[in-house]
């Protein structure tokens, strides 16, 4: 009787293991689909200085005019600092920013999602950010902890065609699933987000509640919607090959380099042109900001291609 | 089509930094010692210390890093001697090889271009320095020891001179006090060293002490000394900053990586001095 009862309970538990460990697989590899193919393309990097050069003032006058970005910033009460300081920096950069906020807080203005789960709220803050984007034709979503430069990310996008699907950030594997990083910021293009609301009406392929018994974190959630519509996750890099989008903040990335290039600190640190970084704090922001928009050389000219103007009503840039 | 100009586009122009580094030499003497050299001066090597005409490390003991060696011994109560004595030396064997003298601690980051533009206005044959304006103690008021600060070429020599001739002793540990009453003694004036909108370029302390917005309040503890009304929030600080202190190794580093590197392309600053 015992040893019958064991091998059941045996059975039992290898079976329920089994299926665990299937489903656990199957949220990472959303299955062979027949129109998967080869990306090429998992390195982006911004025009080079020779391309620049050729195009002509008024190419470069409508290109300046058509690059024109909506960020969307997820927060919550809980970062309302963060939420505060990023209204006050370098959000004014954008064209257009939003909020989107878990619930609403009387000290600061926000979109409220009224949702307590991210990747619905993220899902709802994207769908509405798409309904209202106007002529802006690039979405960054960010967190209130990340400092982003919009200028920088004007110029890693300013030769892509925004009715092309772009899905672009710091890019990690997990499995078989290239993904872009949250903490260092996305950048949709609107024929991305157009393909990716579509897909988001496929309970299936990309549920709003999702079914797996690990939840799986929106960054990955996000990157596999965007895989089945035929979007794939791109690097962003300057022309040196060097990460533009950071999840780390300045200082961990300086501590780093000290470590691994104690002759070389800032040169191998990080790209002149980096467009984020993560892991800020309030005052390290406003320092970034300082740091950014207004320390410099007296004597160093930088005679680009591009001209960005300041924003208005703006003392801190 | 026009013809373009490739180094017009492509290229950073230093011509207006360069130029002003030959109008206006500064001399730089970075008060240190033995056991920082590896943690903090190295730091300071690595970063701004390049940029001055001349770069002396002024320490207890003569070294390869290399550091000029002052006939005194180390700690706080030294930091007056260590002065007069860096000032001597410097007198003695520099006189005529700068035309500015610039004192800093090992933590204090210093952009140098915007420290020549400053000083580019003013005559180094007067008796003149500036640096960060503290009150009390002196009437004319003194510079703050750790934000740094300059004398011209005359109020090196009266500095000097003041020592020489007994009207100028060591009446106090403090260098940035001594340094203050020897220079009112010896009528070198206090300069403004603000820029055309009144913002603060000599800090005593990091950034984030003064950039972050704050209510209006009673001063905090760390801006009682100030001499002109001090600001809080982004006006406190110029664009054109010239020295940060208590500026730790990492902090060099990312100093310099916000001053010399990262930058926005493409973006047209709001502050223009030479159209002000």
């Amino acid at each position: 009787m015992m040893s019958e009862g064991s091998s059941f309970m045996k059975g039992l538990i290898l079976g329920g293991i089994f299926c665990l460990v299937m489903s656990y697989f199957e949220t990472f590899n959303p299955g062979v689909h027949s129109e998967s193919h080869q990306h090429l393309h998992h390195h982006l990097k911004p025009l080079s200085k020779d391309e620049l050069q050729k195009l002509s003032e008024s190419q470069m006058s409508e290109l300046t005019q058509q690059v024109r970005v909506y960020c969307l910033i997820m927060v919550t009460p809980k970062l309302l600092v963060h939420w505060v300081t990023v209204n006050d920096t370098w959000s004014k950069h954008c064209d257009k920013s939003v909020f989107y906020t878990s619930e609403s807080s009387k000290a600061v203005e926000g979109f409220d999602l009224q949702e307590q789960d991210e990747w619905a709220r993220l899902r709802k803050a994207i769908k509405h950010a798409y309904e209202n984007a106007g002529d802006l034709r690039w979405f960054f979503v960010a967190r209130p902890t990340t400092f982003a430069i919009i200028e920088n990310l004007k110029y890693l996008v300013l030769d892509k065609d925004s009715s092309q699907p772009f899905y672009i950030g710091h890019t990690e594997k997990s499995g078989e699933l290239d993904y872009v990083e949250y903490d260092s910021g996305i950048v949709l293009s609107y024929e991305a987000v157009r393909r990716l609301i579509e897909m988001f009406k496929d309970e299936d392929k990309c549920p709003e509640r999702g079914r797996a018994l690990w939840k799986m974190p929106e960054e990955k959630q996000l990157a596999t919607c965007l895989k089945y519509s035929g979007v794939f996750a791109e690097n962003g890099e300057d022309a040196q090959g060097k990460g533009l989008f950071n999840k780390k903040s300045t200082s961990s990335l300086i501590s780093d380099s000290m470590g691994q290039n104690p002759a070389d600190v800032v040169e191998a640190c990080c790209s002149d042109m980096a467009i984020t970084f993560g892991g800020m704090s309030p005052s390290q922001m406003q320092v970034l900001m300082f740091g950014v928009y207004r320390l410099r050389p007296y004597g160093h000219d930088f005679h680009d291609s591009l001209t960005f103007l300041p924003p208005k009503d703006s003392d801190n840039d | 089509m026009h013809a373009r100009n490739t180094v017009w586009h492509t290229a950073e122009s230093r011509r207006a930094a360069l130029d002003l580094s030959q109008k206006v030499r500064v001399l730089c003497w970075v008060m240190t010692q033995p056991p920082h050299l590896e943690s903090r001066t190295q730091h300071v090597r690595d970063t701004w210390g390049k940029r001055c005409n001349i770069i002396l490390y002024m320490s207890s003991k003569e070294s390869d890093f290399p550091t000029v060696g002052l006939n005194v011994s180390e700690g706080r109560s030294q930091l007056y001697w260590k002065t007069i004595r860096a000032f001597q030396h410097i007198h003695k064997h520099h006189l005529d090889d700068a035309d500015w003298f610039l004192k800093a601690d090992d933590d204090t980051f210093v952009v140098l271009e915007n420290l020549r533009y400053g000083l580019s206005k003013h005559n180094t044959e007067e008796p003149l320095y500036f640096g960060r304006r503290f009150t009390p103690f002196v009437k004319q008021g003194y510079m703050s020891g750790g934000a740094g600060y300059v004398l011209s070429k005359e109020a090196l020599r009266r500095f000097v001179k003041g020592f020489a001739d007994g009207l100028c002793t060591h009446n106090t540990e403090l260098e940035d006090t001594g340094l203050g009453q020897c220079m009112e003694t010896m009528r070198v004036r206090t300069g403004d060293s603000r820029d055309v909108l009144r913002r603060q370029t000599f800090h005593p302390y990091p950034p984030y002490y003064y950039l972050p917005r704050q209510l209006p309040r009673p001063r905090p503890w760390y801006l009682l000394y100030e001499h002109y009304d001090p600001v809080e929030g982004p006006g406190c600080c110029s664009d054109l900053a010239i020295s940060f202190h208590y500026i730790d190794a990492v902090g060099m580093h990312t100093l310099e990586y916000y001053t010399y590197h990262l930058r926005p392309y493409g973006y047209k600053y709001r502050f223009n001095p030479d159209n002000k």
